[in-house]
C-alpha cells in the first residue's frame, strides 16, 4: 500500500490540526473539535486524496489513561476507496461539554454511528436529526461504555418503544419533499395508512430485527428499523479479561462465520503487538477464513431464498454446510462458536487427515451448490422476486459504508484480500465477483460465485500448506509447550506471566481490518499496556449495511422486504454486538 | 367424547388406555415449536430442523412463528433486557397447554455475558420446563432436551378427578 501525500492532508485540515500521533503505520491526526466537520469535508472532497468512505465512527473514554488530551475522544476512520489509503482522526471532547458537530449529512454512514456514540458515551452531535439511543433500550439511564459505568449494572425495560417519534420525523421529511416538489399542500396531506410492526420475533426479521412499516396499500411508504435487540455488551465484556479472553466473544459476534471473526480479532491484536505469525499459521488462517465464508454464504443464501418461499434450496445448502461443520467440530471441538485462534498463533495445529477431509468435503459441496443454482437461475418466481428489487447504486453504497459482497454486488470491485494482500492472499489465484445492478439478485449471485472462489483458494492453500510451527516463537505471547514447563524455568515463568497477567500488549492504539464474509470487519484497539484491553471497538460490516435498509425498501412492496433483508446478511450478533 | 357403541366382533383387535395417557401421548408427540431464536443457538436450532438431525423424528418439526399456533416455546439465544418485554408478550400469547425449552446457557443464565444489557436467565420472567446447556448446544443436545420434555409431559395430569 503506497502512502499518500501527508503534506496535502495536513494542509486540508489546516489550523485545526492539533497534533499527529502516527501509530504502527497508521496515519493519525488529532483535530480540534471546532474544525472537524470542515476538515472531514475537505478530506472527502479533495480530488487527489478522496477519503470518500467513513469506515467507522466511535468514541473512547480515556478516563484512566495518562496519555490524553481530554476525557473523551471521537475517532473517525477514513478510507480512500480508490487508493486504499486510510486516515484516522482523533477528536478530543471535554467531559464538561461533550458535544461536537454531526457529519450525518457528509456520510449517510455517520447517522447510526453517531447515535451509537451518544448511546455508549453520552457525546452529543449537534445537528443530528434524531440523536437517540440505538443499542440500549429507551428506558436505559447512563452510558455503559463510560469507564465509570459498572459492567454488571443491568436495567430492566418495561415495554417496547413505540417509534412514533421517528415516524413523525419521516412524515416531516415527506411533507418537506412534497413542498419542495411544489405540490399543493392539500395533495401533500398524509392520508390514512396502515402501520405494521414486523419483528423482532418474526421469521423474516431473523429473530431480532424490528421494522415498523407504514403502508399505503401494499406499498411501503416508510420503514423504521429498530436494532439493539441482541445488544449483549461485547465491547464492555471485552474490557474485563485478557486479550485472549476476547476470542470467544469474537466468535459469538458473527456466529455464522465465527472462524473469520477469530482471525480478524487476533490479527488486529498482533498488529498492536508487532508480532508476525509463522507461514503455516497464515495458511491455516486463510483456509479457515474461506471455510467460514462458504458456510456463511450457504446460510445467508439458504435463508434468503427460503424467505422467498423456496424451501428445497435451504435443505440443499444446509446439507452442504453440515459437511463443513463436521470438519470444524473435529478441528475446534465445537460446531459454531469456535475460538480457534490465539494472539500469536492458533489454539492448536490441524488434526491428521484434515487436508484430505476438506478436499473431499469441498468436492461434495459443489454439486449441492450447483443444484441450487440450477433450481433458481432460470426460475421465474425467483427472478421476479429478486431482479430489480431493492437496488442500491455504487455511490450510495459507498456513502453508507457498505463493504464486502453487498458492495461488490453494487459494482465496486473492492476486496481487501486482493488489495491489502495479507496472509499471502495476493499470491492466490482467485477472482472477485462483481454485480451489475446492485439488486437483491446480484447480492445472492455474488455470494454464490464467492463460494466457488473460496473453494479455489482453499485448494491452492492446501497444496502449498507449509510445515513448521503454528505459533510465533516469541514466548512472551504464546503459551510454551506443556512438556517444556517441567524442564526449564523460563517457559514456566512465561506461562505464569501469560496466565496471570495476560498477553503483554504494549500501550498504543491501532485499527486493523480483515475481509470476512460480510465485508470489512475492523477492530480499533486501545491498550494501556496493562495486559487487558482498554478499549475494543468493532467495526461491524452489517451495521453499516443495514442502515441502508429503509432506503432499499421504501417505495417497494411489503413482500420485497424479505428479499432485501436476506441479501444484506444481517447477523444480529454482529449488528448489535 | 363421542363413543361408538357398536359391539366388537369376535377377534377384532382393540386397545385400552386411559384418557390421560392418550392425551399425553398425543401432546408429547406433536409439539409445535415456536423458535424464539435470537443468536447463535438459533443457527443450531436450524441445524436440528435440517435433514441431518431431523427434529421431525420426534414430531416437533412443524415450526410455527405465530405464538397462537405453537405450544412449545424454544428460547434459543441471548435475551437482553430490551427483548424481555417481547418474550413476556409472546409467552402470554401462547395458548395452554404450553412448554418452554431454554436452549443454551445465555437463555438459561445469561452465559458469559454478565453485563449491563443481558438478562441473567429467562426464568426471571417466564417459567422454564427444560434447560439445555451448551454454548451453543449441539442439535443432538437440543433433541435430548426435547426427549426430556416428552418424559415430563408423559407424567402430566390434565383432567381433574372427582
Amino acid at each position: 500500500m503506497t502512502s499518500f501525500d501527508l503534506e496535502r492532508a495536513r494542509r486540508l485540515v489546516g489550523a485545526d490540526l492539533v497534533a499527529e500521533t502516527p501509530s504502527l503505520g497508521d496515519v493519525v491526526f488529532v483535530v480540534g473539535r471546532s474544525g472537524v466537520r470542515r476538515a472531514l469535508r475537505a478530506l472527502r472532497d479533495d480530488p487527489e486524496l478522496r477519503f470518500d468512505m467513513l469506515m467507522d465512527l466511535t468514541g473512547v473514554d480515556r478516563l484512566t489513561l495518562r496519555d490524553r488530551f481530554e476525557r473523551f475522544e471521537v475517532v473517525y476512520q477514513l478510507y480512500s476507496l480508490w487508493n486504499g489509503w486510510r486516515l484516522r482522526l482523533r477528536v478530543p471532547v471535554p467531559e464538561s461539554d461533550p458535544r461536537l458537530d454531526s457529519v450525518h449529512d457528509l456520510w449517510k454512514a455517520a447517522n447510526w454511528a453517531e447515535r451509537e456514540c451518544w448511546d455508549m458515551f453520552g457525546i452529543r452531535f449537534d445537528g443530528h436529526p434524531n440523536l437517540k439511543r440505538i443499542l440500549c433500550h429507551h428506558e436505559f439511564v447512563g452510558h455503559p461504555l463510560r469507564k465509570d459505568y459498572d459492567r454488571t449494572r443491568g436495567q430492566w425495560c418495561s415495554r417496547a418503544e413505540t417509534l412514533e417519534d421517528e415516524l413523525a420525523l419521516a412524515h416531516e421529511r415527506e411533507q418537506a419533499r412534497a413542498r419542495a416538489a411544489g405540490l399543493d399542500p392539500a395533495d401533500a396531506e398524509i392520508g390514512e395508512r396502515l402501520l405494521v410492526n414486523i419483528g423482532p420475533s418474526h421469521p423474516v426479521a431473523h429473530g431480532t430485527l424490528r421494522v415498523l412499516v407504514e403502508l399505503e396499500g401494499e406499498t411501503i411508504k416508510h420503514a423504521i428499523p429498530e436494532i439493539g435487540y441482541l445488544h449483549r455488551g461485547f465491547e464492555k465484556c471485552a474490557e474485563k479479561g485478557t486479550w485472549n479472553n476476547v476470542v470467544p466473544y469474537a466468535s459469538r459476534m458473527n456466529y455464522v462465520s465465527a472462524l473469520s471473526n477469530d482471525v480478524a480479532y487476533v490479527k488486529a491484536v498482533e498488529k498492536l503487538c508487532g508480532i508476525e505469525v509463522p507461514d503455516r499459521c497464515k495458511f491455516i488462517r486463510v483456509i479457515v477464513n474461506e471455510l467460514a465464508r462458504i458456510m456463511d454464504h450457504c446460510v445467508c443464501n439458504g435463508a434468503n431464498i427460503v424467505d422467498l418461499g423456496a424451501l428445497t434450496n435451504f435443505w440443499y445448502l444446509f446439507t452442504a454446510r453440515e459437511k463443513l461443520y463436521t470438519i470444524v467440530e473435529k478441528l475446534t471441538g465445537i460446531r459454531l462458536t469456535t475460538a480457534y485462534t490465539r494472539v500469536g498463533g492458533l489454539a492448536h495445529d490441524l488434526y491428521d487427515g484434515f487436508e484430505d477431509e476438506v478436499r473431499a468435503a469441498l468436492r461434495e459441496i459443489v454439486p449441492y451448490v450447483q443444484d441450487v443454482l440450477k433450481l433458481i437461475k432460470r426460475n421465474r418466481i425467483f427472478l421476479e422476486r429478486t431482479v430489480g428489487v431493492a437496488p442500491l447504486s455504487a455511490a450510495d453504497a459507498i456513502d453508507y459504508g457498505w463493504t464486502g459482497p453487498v458492495l461488490r454486488a453494487s459494482g465496486v470491485p473492492l476486496d481487501a484480500r486482493k488489495r491489502d494482500g495479507y496472509y499471502f492472499y495476493d499470491q492466490f489465484d482467485f477472482d472477485v465477483p462483481v454485480g451489475e445492478n446492485g439488486d437483491a439478485h446480484d447480492r445472492i449471485m455474488v455470494r454464490f460465485e464467492e463460494i466457488f472462489e473460496s473453494i479455489r483458494i482453499i485448494e491452492q492453500a492446501l497444496d502449498k500448506l507449509p510445515g513448521g510451527p503454528v505459533n510465533t516463537s516469541n514466548n512472551k505471547f504464546v503459551l510454551p509447550p506443556k512438556r517444556e514447563l517441567h524442564r526449564d524455568i523460563e517457559p514456566l515463568m512465561n506461562h505464569f506471566m501469560l496466565v496471570m497477567f495476560g498477553t503483554p500488549v504494549p500501550a498504543g492504539e491501532t485499527y486493523d481490518s480483515f475481509e470476512v464474509p460480510n465485508g470489512e470487519l475492523g477492530f480499533y484497539l486501545v491498550s494501556d499496556g496493562g495486559g487487558r484491553p482498554y478499549r475494543v471497538r468493532v467495526r461491524p460490516p452489517c451495521f453499516y449495511a443495514y442502515q441502508a435498509y429503509p432506503q432499499l425498501i421504501e417505495g417497494s412492496m411489503v413482500a420485497d422486504m424479505a428479499a432485501a433483508l436476506g441479501g444484506l446478511n444481517v447477523v444480529a450478533g454482529e449488528l448489535d454486538r | 367424547m363421542a363413543m361408538n357403541s357398536r359391539p366388537l366382533d369376535a377377534g377384532e383387535p382393540f386397545m385400552l388406555t386411559s384418557v390421560e395417557t392418550a392425551l399425553d401421548w398425543a401432546r408429547k408427540n406433536s409439539m409445535w415449536p415456536l423458535p424464539f431464536g435470537t443468536a447463535c443457538c438459533a443457527i443450531e436450532f436450524m441445524g436440528a430442523v435440517g435433514s441431518r438431525f431431523d427434529i421431525s423424528r420426534f414430531g416437533a418439526e412443524l415450526v410455527r412463528f405465530s405464538p397462537r399456533q405453537a405450544d412449545l416455546l424454544i428460547v434459543a439465544g441471548t435475551v437482553v433486557y430490551k427483548m424481555a418485554p417481547i418474550l413476556r408478550q409472546i409467552y402470554a400469547q401462547m395458548a395452554d397447554p404450553k412448554w418452554v425449552i431454554s436452549m443454551g446457557v445465555c437463555a438459561s443464565s445469561g452465559g458469559f455475558y454478565d453485563d449491563y444489557c443481558t438478562l441473567q436467565g429467562i426464568d426471571q420472567i417466564i417459567p422454564v420446563d427444560v434447560y439445555v446447556p451448551g454454548c451453543p448446544p449441539t442439535p443432538d443436545l437440543l433433541l435430548d432436551g426435547l426427549l426430556k420434555l416428552q418424559q415430563k409431559i408423559d407424567t402430566e395430569r390434565h383432567l381433574e378427578l372427582a
